[in-house]
């Protein structure tokens, strides 16, 4: 968050970084198109505009991926920090900068129209304008729409949110970020590509994910080995026993994870577990083994 | 391959994806309709258009499925006035949706005035869109319904080449292709049109224009009706490339005028796609198992 910033200069910073990706990517015809319909929503006439230019971005832009260079990702960061648009296509940043284009120094209306736009949108729509999320102004205002997507049964939207997006981290509660990661294990899905993941560690986590772990075992079902980057530094003496357990009898990517937690682990009992697996312990300690290169 | 351009899958279980997937159907086209029971208001309309182009595409994606719809007021509701009046300014709006890829289905019940109006005003809408349109021929009184439908799409100045008649029979099916609409035929396991009656249709007016769709709903009805329909005409001798139109190319030509639907959808998605949105059809794959990857834990 650049509080030394007016919300209207981030916005235009944001919306140049994103046209400058554009650009260089579009035909000529897109891009005027994609232009002409950032000058109508700027004016703020049309307010059904909006909505329009968003569901024709596709068909008008096309849905290649964006592809980013370094530099361009090193811009992104620059204009908005932690910005991660790894993944992104060209119709999803046309979406998100049109929607940006929607910004007339009201914070209140920003939200509603956002809120109109997702209430209709399609599901192409939706992840996009989630990516788009850590960019948008009236970053408190926007948090309902933010914690409906994650509360859904569609994981591209729920990942929208939680995967690469600085946001969730930024402004979630410690119930709405614990809510977020378990579900992220629930349903399948990757924990490494949740930003802040450690920063944000905490006991009700730990203990959710701890009885989430046994209630798997106690199915005769895997567990990720990425749960017990959540619980390493607060685990207790039993989490040890099952992670020495993990390490001795696991696949190897449960293996790895129960060797990275251990590593994070503080009680002496986890140090020298970890000992006793001389192979294991030097892959973390040379970061061969991290919580990224877990599959 | 197989597309079947009717059916409510938000009426149908995961079974039924999985085995559609399996049998080599590769897309669907999902028209807004009746759910059974009469919605009330607007807001409820809203939301089930944002479904069937929301959780719906998803569900099916899940399975190697691709999904399209149609979008329209149909002919039941068009007679709740305030309802209709609703639903037409909303419209606009998802009709220029990706993957939307008609107006529809459209069309009389009882013939009503409400429903001759609402019906005429979708007509123009989607002649404005430039997009192909659906329509619903009426169980009852079939044969005029179906006449009146074609008299007042051309007085609209529809081209004929973007419009299905659906739920075409025996009795209908000749002043359709006669006057340059295409046919669709929804196979129902007991009413409507059977496999058999199909076969003979098929063999006795050409594959031109024909439209094979198993409209399934939340009624009796059966969501492999496409592929078996083809299983059949096969047997029974019907050349491979009649099949291929019937079943497939047909649905594909008239639909993918939209711009909204095409062959790559599914053969050669882009990346961004099958990332989020599409888990790719094993059939395409080689035939492998469908992959249900943990179902369960997706019922949150
Ligand atoms: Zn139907």
């Amino acid at each position: 968050m650049s509080a030394h910033h007016p919300p209207e200069r981030d916005v235009s910073l944001r919306m140049s970084v994103l046209r400058t990706w554009l650009a260089k990517r579009l035909s000529p015809d897109a891009l005027a198109w994609l232009d002409g319909q950032i000058a109508i929503i700027e004016t703020g006439d049309r307010p059904l505009q909006l909505g329009v230019a968003i569901s024709l971005a596709p068909r008008k832009i096309g849905k290649a991926d964006l592809n980013l260079s370094r530099e361009e990702h090193e811009r992104g960061g620059a204009a908005r920090y932690g910005l991660d648009a790894t993944d992104w296509s060209t119709d999803q940043a046309a979406r998100i900068l049109l929607a940006l284009a929607s910004f007339r120094g009201d914070d209140v209306a920003f939200a509603a129209g956002l809120e109109r736009t997702l209430a209709t949108a399609e599901i192409g729509e939706q992840i996009a304008l989630l990516r788009g999320l850590p960019l948008f102004p009236a970053p408190g205002l926007i948090l309902p729409r933010a914690i409906e997507g994650v509360r859904s049964a569609m994981q591209p939207i729920f990942e929208a949110v939680a995967h690469r997006n600085p946001y969730p981290s930024e402004h979630f509660s410690d119930a709405q970020w614990n809510q977020m990661v378990v579900k992220t294990l629930f349903i399948g899905s990757r924990l490494a590509p949740i930003q802040g993941l450690d920063g944000r560690r905490n006991a009700e986590l730990a203990k959710m994910l701890i009885d989430y772990a046994a209630e798997r075992r106690a199915a005769g079902r895997t567990i990720s080995p990425e749960l017990w980057r959540c619980v390493a530094p607060l685990a207790s003496e039993a989490e040890v026993a099952a992670l020495v357990a993990i390490l001795r009898d696991g696949t190897d990517a449960e293996r790895a994870g129960a060797a990275l937690a251990l590593a994070e682990c503080p009680l002496p009992s986890a140090r020298s577990a970890l000992a006793s697996s001389p192979d294991f312990a030097a892959a973390v300690s040379d970061g061969r083994i991290t919580w990224n290169t877990i599959p | 391959m197989f597309i079947d351009p009717h059916a409510h899958m938000i009426s149908r279980t995961t079974d039924d994806y999985e085995a559609m997937a399996k049998a080599g159907v590769v897309a669907v086209i999902e028209p807004a309709f009746w759910i059974g029971q009469a919605r009330t208001n607007v807001g409820s309309y809203k939301d089930y258009l944002s479904h069937i182009l929301g959780f719906e595409r998803f569900r099916a994606g899940q399975f190697g499925v691709r999904h399209y719809c149609c979008v329209g007021l149909n002919s039941k509701e068009a007679n709740n006035e305030a309802l209709a009046e609703g639903v037409m300014e909303i419209l606009p709006g998802f009709a220029t949706k990706e993957g939307v890829v008609a107006i529809g289905e459209i069309g009389y019940d009882e013939q009503t005035a409400l429903e001759d109006k609402y019906f005429r005003l979708q007509l123009d809408l989607a002649r404005e869109l430039d997009l192909p349109v659906m329509i619903h021929t009426p169980h009852r009184d079939k044969k005029r319904g179906a006449s009146r439908s074609m008299d007042v799409i051309l007085e609209h100045k529809l081209d004929p080449s973007r419009v299905v008649i659906d739920h075409v029979n025996e009795e209908t099916i000749q002043e359709v292709k006669d006057r340059g609409f295409w046919a669709a035929f929804s196979i129902y396991p007991h009413s409507k049109m059977t496999a058999e009656r199909m076969v003979a249709l098929v063999k006795g007016f050409g594959a031109e224009r024909l439209i094979v769709d198993s409209a399934c709903d939340w009624g009796v009805s059966d969501p492999l009706s496409v592929p078996k329909t083809a299983a059949l005409m096969a047997e029974q001798g019907l050349a491979e490339e009649d099949v291929r139109l019937v079943t497939y190319a047909n649905a594909l030509a008239v639909y993918g005028k939209s711009g909204q639907m095409a062959e790559a959808d599914w053969l050669a998605p882009p990346p961004i796609d099958q990332r989020t949105l599409y888990q790719g059809n094993t059939v395409l794959r080689g035939g492998q198992a469908p992959r249900v990857a943990d179902i369960d834990a997706k019922l949150d």
